[in-house]
């Protein structure tokens, strides 16, 4: 499988670290989407017409989404990742996406330029992220771990915690925000977990 | 923030150049905005290539190119904009990583890319190691022929680096030296994989916006060994993200130049000389000045 791959974005991240949870080799194609624009050439444009990445290729398929590409992965590799029976898993991917919309815009303006209003996003990820902040929170009295009431991660584990790790680069802070800040541990501590630039792997000599 | 700072600017920094923007992220649909020592900018480019440079309320301002960057003067410039002798080598074109924004002080960026201790744990697997984490002695000295201000060089910094740069293909004991030429631009010298005889060079300019953010304006100048420009960006654009969270979370946020502040060890060297040089350079932005941490009145 081709991963077209920016390292910095959220979204490519978010395929990379499942693909490491689920021991999933891919085959990386980083493009330049910063400062270059790999992205908008009409060779990139003809593979994938959205011209977003992350991009996934698997045999005949192109895959142009990162959620699908993350249920993609989980269907083919790891079904405990993608219960298709819960419903709560369809609300928990679409906070990931809206994240992606404030606390992953809030990223990308400060640190790389992107155009848009930083204190709008970030006063929207702030109210997305206290409401999680409160579901982990009664999920751990409750004796749960991840975002579905379940014993094992899903893929929206995945895909908020791409948007959640990073939010410092984004003007955001979990330091009031406990439970997320134990939430992204267990999911750092998870075997095979990969990092990015501004989410620290576990230290070697870390007691697991 | 105290009003007197927002209000007077530091001599050095307002008559020196400093970057604003490169050429290849000017987008002719877009203006760009941003801002330097609390003034704020925007650079247009036009269909023609051409690039202006203005301040919103419409004051002067000096303006030129170099290096891929866009550079401006605030106030009236004392030296021109640093030279770099290797941007006219013909076989290594200046590479422009892209501007990365970081919450902190300048200063703080320009000591953090002088640091030799956290590169086997902030860039472990890449710059340094655990447990190779050790800083061999080096040295520290004035740098010869420096600008009016003066400047630093730091010689015989060797680091075991598992991935010195996009083009290593096995870890080796990378030798180094660094050079500080402005209170706000520095940039190092490092073995080449391929090169064993010349060294990459990496600059780093730091666009002060406030006193405790900045813009990080990295650029390259490397050696051909098979690395393409983009994975040069990107490999930069790695090390300077795993940097930001880093420099975000230093306390204070103004480097403090006064004794006593911290306590340095040995490999902190380069640390105490760039803040002694910047008390004695007399550099009031980003910074904690002995007079302000004695509570003296201004």
């Amino acid at each position: 499988m081709i991963l077209y791959d920016a390292h910095h974005l959220a979204p490519c991240y978010a395929v990379r670290l499942l693909a490491g949870l689920l021991g999933v080799p891919l085959t990386l194609a980083p493009m330049d989407v910063y400062p270059g624009h790999d992205d908008q050439t009409d060779a990139f444009l003809d593979l994938a017409p959205a011209g977003r990445l992350p991009v996934l290729i698997d045999g005949d398929r192109v895959l142009g989404d990162w959620q699908e590409i993350l249920a993609h992965l989980a269907l083919g590799h790891g079904p405990a990742w993608f219960p298709a029976d819960k419903p709560a898993l369809i609300g928990w991917l679409g906070l990931a996406r809206d994240l992606g919309g404030s606390a992953g815009l809030a990223r990308m303006i400060d640190t790389f330029g992107a155009a848009g209003d930083a204190a709008a996003a970030r006063a929207e990820a702030d109210r997305l992220l206290d409401h999680a902040e409160r579901h982990l929170w009664f999920a751990e009295r409750a004796g749960g771990q991840w975002l579905l009431p379940r014993p094992t991660p899903t893929i929206a584990d995945v895909g908020c915690f791409v948007f959640i790790a990073p939010c410092e680069d984004g003007g955001l802070s979990l330091r009031d925000r406990p439970a997320l800040r134990r939430w992204c541990d267990r999911v750092r501590f998870l075997p095979g977990f990969v990092a990015m630039s501004g989410v620290f792997p576990p230290m070697a000599n870390t007691p697991r | 923030m105290q009003e007197w700072r927002t209000m007077t600017p530091d001599p050095i920094l307002w008559n020196d150049w400093h970057p604003v923007a490169a050429r290849c992220t000017l987008d002719p649909g877009r203006a760009h905005h941003t801002v330097l020592l609390h003034v704020p900018l925007v650079v247009t480019i036009d269909a023609a290539g051409t690039i202006i440079a203005r301040r919103n309320d419409g004051a002067p301002l000096q303006q030129c190119e170099r290096y891929g960057l866009v550079w401006v003067c605030l106030g009236t410039p004392v030296q021109p904009v640093l030279a770099i002798p290797e941007a006219d080598e013909p076989d290594r074109p200046p590479v422009v990583v892209g501007a990365i924004g970081v919450r902190a002080a300048g200063p703080r960026v320009i000591e953090n890319f002088l640091d030799l201790g956290h590169l086997g744990y902030v860039h472990a697997g890449y710059l340094g190691d655990d447990p190779q984490t050790r800083v061999l002695p080096y040295d520290v000295a004035p740098l010869p022929d420096a600008g009016v201000h003066g400047g630093l060089i730091a010689t015989r910094c060797r680091m075991y680096q598992p991935k010195a740069s996009p083009a290593a293909t096995e870890g080796f004991l990378v030798d180094y030296f660094y050079k500080v030429e402005r209170p706000l631009a520095t940039c190092l010298y490092k073995d080449n994989p391929v090169h064993r005889d010349r060294f990459d060079v990496i600059y780093l300019f730091v666009q002060p916006v406030t006193e405790v953010t900045s813009i990080a304006h990295p650029l390259l100048l490397c050696l051909p060994d098979g690395t393409t420009p983009a994975a040069l960006r990107a490999f930069q654009q790695i090390i300077f993200m795993q940097d930001k969270p880093i420099l975000e979370n230093q306390r204070p946020a103004r480097l403090p130049l006064y004794d006593g502040a911290e306590l340095p060890i040995g490999a902190d060297r380069s640390s105490v000389a760039y803040r002694r040089w910047l008390a004695a350079i007399g550099l009031r932005w980003g910074v904690i000045t002995a007079t302000e941490a004695a509570g003296a009145p201004r």
